[in-house]
């Protein structure tokens, strides 16, 4: 869809109805970010199931939603990664037809940078890789890189740039708009989304849920998923399950406003910063999480200091860039920096967590694997190796060379 | 940034330190005997609280010693330091017993 990227059309006042809870749901999700709207619209659209309630505490999409630097790629690793990311990717593709919605999916490609023979060796292995997977990808020697990416200072800097994977197909959206979107949807074909309302407790019955108590009153389910992120422990329990997550702090931030400069996405794991320019003109600029744990919503400003150092070597002509704002979200990382979705010990309770730093480019896949997995309470073939029982198994997705950011 | 009381070096900038995640998690005192499931609860998973935490953290700059810190998760305020083998101040008593707030470990991932 056409459009002048530094003047976004306007939109309507009310996307979507502020229905009061009813008593009764087939399923109730907890959690109204990107991944408990999407997995709302694909219960509606794909499995006809529209009694469905979607439980924010706060306003829809207020969380790591709101907080993200809106990178889309599906260049993982493992087969089991690249699968759903690949699948989440090709939903990018068609989301705008879709949901009869604009989300400024714009398809500017991705460079991650590698500093040293170790990445060199690390990104080429992971190109072939992709290759095999069907994912678009080719590592560029540093001369490539400047070409796709003319602002990028490879040579006078401590870790030189050596070359770089390059996926063409990814990109970034907004943020905001993707939710909206599916938000506008799953209400259109009759899901409830009831912002202000906090589960408080988990009804069950033996060893089956059949029900939250929330502080709008009980709601009593046919089943419940979990969509809720860095908050997911805190949740596991009140239902009286563990789950093998840690909650990071992790910092973003914007420049004020510039012409465009910045072609495309450029990641680097070893010197740690990542960044595009959004549509508007700001420069979006993503740091590491902090090494502790926490639920502050904020991180530390030497995070933030390292990640600028890194940004102004790379690219020099951020130096006279101002900041304009940063934020920080809770994010939910597990040991092998892979998601968790799919069954939990507690019957009919479903949990999709453990998406760490990276839980935006996977809206539409999880969501439509997670729709499935409500629906039918067996995983779809793209969550069905992100279980609950990997870490029993052992069969863990070590996906900590491609998640970028260092868990 | 936290400023971390080292017990042994005195107040210092967190960059001086690494993080150790949860304290207080005792090796199983007869691992072969352990099922699948214990023995993926003392790899994986540990407690992740909104409010206090027992934590170990390692002065890398410093000492290079490890200790213990209570540390609240919502508010980022240090709430005890203590060193290495010695057990938390009574108020914080049960973050010594990983999964024991929650009430949902296996008996055999809880400390003795």
């Amino acid at each position: 869809m056409s459009y002048d990227p530094r003047n976004l059309p306007q939109h309507p006042d009310f996307l979507w109805a502020n229905p009061e809870p009813k008593s009764s749901y087939d399923v109730v999700i907890v959690g109204g970010g990107g991944h408990g709207l999407a997995t709302a619209y694909y219960l509606a659209a794909h499995h006809g199931i529209t009694n469905v309630a979607v439980l924010e505490r706060g306003w829809l999409a207020g969380g790591n939603m709101a907080r993200n630097t809106t990178i889309i790629r599906s260049n993982y690793l493992w087969d089991e990664s690249s699968a759903i990311y690949e699948a989440s990717l090709k939903l990018w593709e068609t989301i705008e037809e879709d949901l009869g919605y604009d989300v400024f999916f714009s398809q500017r490609g991705v460079l991650n940078l590698a500093h040293t023979l170790q990445d060199v060796r690390e990104s080429v292995r992971r190109v072939e890789a992709n290759k095999l997977n069907g994912v678009d990808a080719e590592f560029v020697d540093a001369d490539g890189v400047r070409e796709l990416c003319p602002i990028i200072n490879t040579d006078n800097l401590r870790y030189p740039v050596l070359g770089a994977t390059y996926q063409p197909r990814a990109g970034i959206a907004k943020h905001d708009w993707v939710a909206w979107g599916y938000a506008r949807r799953a209400a259109e074909l009759g899901v409830d989304l009831i912002q202000n309302c906090e589960v408080t407790g988990f009804v069950k019955d033996g060893n089956r849920v059949v029900g939250v108590e929330t502080t709008r009153g009980r709601i009593n389910a046919g089943r419940v998923g979990l969509c809720v992120a860095g908050s997911t422990s805190t949740l596991a329990d009140l239902a009286g399950i563990r789950v093998p997550i840690q909650s990071h702090p992790l910092q973003a931030l914007v420049s004020e406003l510039f012409e465009p400069v910045h072609p495309t996405v450029v990641m680097s794991n070893h010197i740690h910063v990542y960044v595009s320019q959004a549509h508007k003109g700001e420069l979006v600029m993503g740091a590491g999480v902090d090494q502790y744990t926490g639920y502050g919503q904020r991180g530390s400003f030497h995070v933030i200091e390292e990640q600028m150092a890194a940004a102004v070597e790379l690219f020099p002509i951020f130096a006279r860039a101002h900041v304009l704002r940063t934020w920080g979200g809770i994010v939910d990382v597990t040991m092998d920096a892979s998601p968790i979705m799919g069954r939990t010990p507690v019957d009919d309770l479903f949990v999709n967590t453990g998406w760490g730093t990276g839980g935006f480019k996977a809206v539409p896949g999880a969501g439509l694997a997670y729709a499935h997995t409500l629906a039918t309470g067996e995983p779809h073939a793209l969550n069905a190796p992100f279980s609950l029982e990997r870490f029993e198994t052992g069969a863990l997705i070590d996906e900590h060379g491609a998640a970028a950011v260092a868990h | 940034m936290l400023i971390i009381d080292c017990p042994h070096c005195g107040p210092r900038h967190e960059q001086e330190f690494h993080y150790g995640r949860q304290a207080h998690v005792a090796y199983p005192a007869d691992p072969s005997a352990l099922t699948d499931e214990e023995w993926a609860h003392y790899l994986f998973y540990r407690d992740n609280p909104r409010g206090p935490h027992a934590e170990r953290w390692v002065h890398s700059a410093g000492c290079r010693k490890w200790f213990n810190v209570v540390r609240d998760t919502l508010t980022y305020e240090i709430k005890a330091v203590y060193r290495a083998g010695e057990q938390p101040p009574p108020e914080y008593a049960a973050l010594a017993r990983p999964g024991a707030v929650a009430g949902t470990a296996p008996e055999t991932t809880k400390e003795a």
